[in-house]
């Protein structure tokens, strides 16, 4: 008989994230922080959008998802790094000590939460930030539209999975965060538009994730956002969020508890 | 049964567990004794797979602890009684663990009843006292009603009654043909309580003993005599080849079995009031075997030169 499957890993994983208030605190924040830039931005540009040329509401009413990454980011760090920061990884790993398997339980369960926050954050911000654009905004019917919520969702889910890798090999919540924060704010949204440095910023996991949302790059405009499309980004993105597992699960599978 | 077999493990330079061998039988409460730094905790560690030996082996019913399929059903162990989420409640922290080995929510129920903890159940970690974290991490280990109990240092931080409570359940534990392995860094701790007794120092097996023989070994231990008539037994003991020294309370420090005291005071009607083991001395034979083994050491000569 063993009790000690994958099924229970991930309800006991399930279970803990829940537990502890940190959860509904952070992803609530990123919904409201999302939906709350999003929508300030859009009510900004509304009378003001006469002169500009070029302007996407789309690429606009999405920036709010780059600050509500942060804190989808400190959740997934949290689940993580607060096994070692309280030391309960031990009690954890005497219940599980296949560490696969405890790995595999507690990401799929990150992630899953991740992915319904990202789902219900990107359209609660597409819909409020467009509906502050008022006559400038955009609807579900245009034919790009879907494809950048869907590509906003998917870099929000894998930017958390990255952040969970993080989290497991550096094994403390403040390095992670130290360590993710200017990578994925100051890093870009500085540096990324310096010209001479854009060649390898741009393969920044944030960068990737912009062009997934096709919010980097307005149509016709090629001046902004990295040199390579929406495919490309997505392998990117991918890389970065699949090194930073594998990592994770090498050194918890190698390093003493 | 747990064994561990030429169980080494490095820190770099330092070695904290240094060849040891040794076996765990159930049906008894092992103590497992040293100094601080002995490489106790270290050697739990490695018993639950938490930290991976530098080279040799401990197994769990002849079995690594990463692959048991049923850990918490197997071995209930307590180590750092504070390595719980803070801002989690008792409930949720023994309700997590129960779900990840397919114990029934019931069972959560009965530990926390089990060990006093029912009215603090919903409060969070970080406001319990030590005792009570100890309490908690006893009732994780209980959870899967394992048929080995590995704990460390338990009764650290547990008030006189909760000392008393984990005596007595660690007897019950191993009477009930359980394999109960305990480790203190005091003697007197366990002295009442186990069975058998390894004692390591600097990572390295200095005995694995029964506590009976651990106690006849130490012969100059001696046992402690008051009575009424301290010349008179002084004399009846000394005529029978054994050596007795008048201590300052007029109490007398004799050299020899409590049996064979009372039977020749019984013999000689002389009047004993107490006749008791000198169980301090066990601490001090303790002291003795690890001495040159301990790591952290008080400088005592401080202060005279004032």
């Amino acid at each position: 008989m063993t009790s000690n499957t994958p099924r229970a890993v991930f309800a006991a994983e399930w279970t803990k994230m829940w537990s502890i208030r940190s959860t509904s605190l952070t992803l609530l924040l990123t919904l409201v922080l999302s939906t709350g830039v999003s929508t300030l931005i859009g009510f900004s540009y509304r009378d003001s959008l006469e002169d500009v040329i070029n302007f996407d509401s789309l690429f606009v009413g999405l920036y709010g998802v780059t600050l509500g990454q942060l804190a989808l980011v400190v959740f997934g760090v949290l689940i993580v790094g607060s096994e070692y920061s309280s030391g309960s990884i031990r009690a954890s790993l005497a219940a599980v000590p296949q560490r696969g398997l405890f790995f595999s339980g507690k990401i799929l369960a990150g992630t899953l939460v991740a992915l319904v926050c990202s789902m219900c954050t990107v359209i609660v911000t597409f819909i409020s930030a467009q509906a502050a654009f008022g006559p400038h905004g955009t609807t579900l019917s245009r034919d790009d539209v879907p494809i950048a919520l869907v590509g906003a969702v998917v870099y929000l889910t894998l930017i958390c999975g990255f952040s969970m890798g993080v989290a497991t090999i550096v094994r403390s919540s403040a390095i992670s965060l130290g360590v993710l924060l200017p990578l994925l704010f100051l890093g870009s949204q500085g540096l990324g538009n310096i010209p001479a440095l854009k060649p390898v910023l741009q393969y920044l996991p944030d960068q990737a994730g912009m062009e997934l949302m096709r919010i980097a790059s307005p149509p016709d405009d090629t001046s902004v956002g990295p040199d390579y499309g929406p495919g490309i980004a997505l392998v990117i993105l991918s890389a970065w969020t699949a090194a930073a597992l594998i990592g994770g699960y090498l050194v918890l599978r190698r390093r003493d508890a | 049964m747990i064994e561990a077999n030429d169980l080494t493990k490095r820190f770099g330079r330092c070695t904290a567990v240094d060849g040891l061998s040794f076996q765990v039988q159930p049906g008894r409460v092992t103590g497992f004794l040293g100094p601080n730094g002995a490489g106790k905790s270290t050697t739990m560690r490695m018993m639950l797979g938490l930290d991976r030996p530098t080279s040799g082996t401990v197994s769990i019913d002849g079995v690594p602890y990463q692959r048991l399929s049923d850990p918490l059903r197997t071995v209930g162990a307590l180590l750092d009684a504070r390595a719980v989420h803070p801002r989690r409640t008792a409930l949720n922290h023994l309700r997590i663990l129960a779900r990840s080995n397919g114990i029934p929510a019931r069972r959560v129920r009965e530990v926390i009843e089990l060990t006093g903890l029912s009215s603090v159940a919903h409060r969070q970690a970080r406001t319990f006292s030590l005792g009570m974290s100890q309490r908690l991490g006893i009732a994780a280990a209980l959870l899967g009603d394992p048929a080995i109990l590995v704990l460390d240092e338990p009764v650290n931080g547990l008030d006189p009654e909760g000392v008393l409570w984990i005596r007595k359940l660690m007897r019950d534990l191993a009477t009930q043909g359980r394999t109960v392995f305990v480790s203190s860094h005091l003697m007197s701790e366990v002295a009442l309580s186990v069975d058998h007794l390894i004692i390591i120092g600097r990572g390295r097996l200095l005995a694995d003993t029964s506590m009976t023989a651990f106690i006849d070994q130490q012969s100059d231990a001696g046992v402690q005599v008051r009575t009424p008539e301290p010349q008179r037994l002084h004399d009846v003991l000394a005529g029978a080849g054994i050596t007795v020294t008048a201590c300052a309370d007029g109490s007398l420090q004799v050299a020899a079995e409590a049996e064979r005291i009372g039977v020749l005071a019984a013999a000689h009607a002389v009047t004993v009031h107490e006749v008791r083991r000198n169980t301090a001395s066990l601490e001090e034979a303790f002291m003795r075997l690890t001495a040159d083994t301990v790591v952290y050491r008080a400088e005592q000569s401080r202060g005279t030169h004032r």
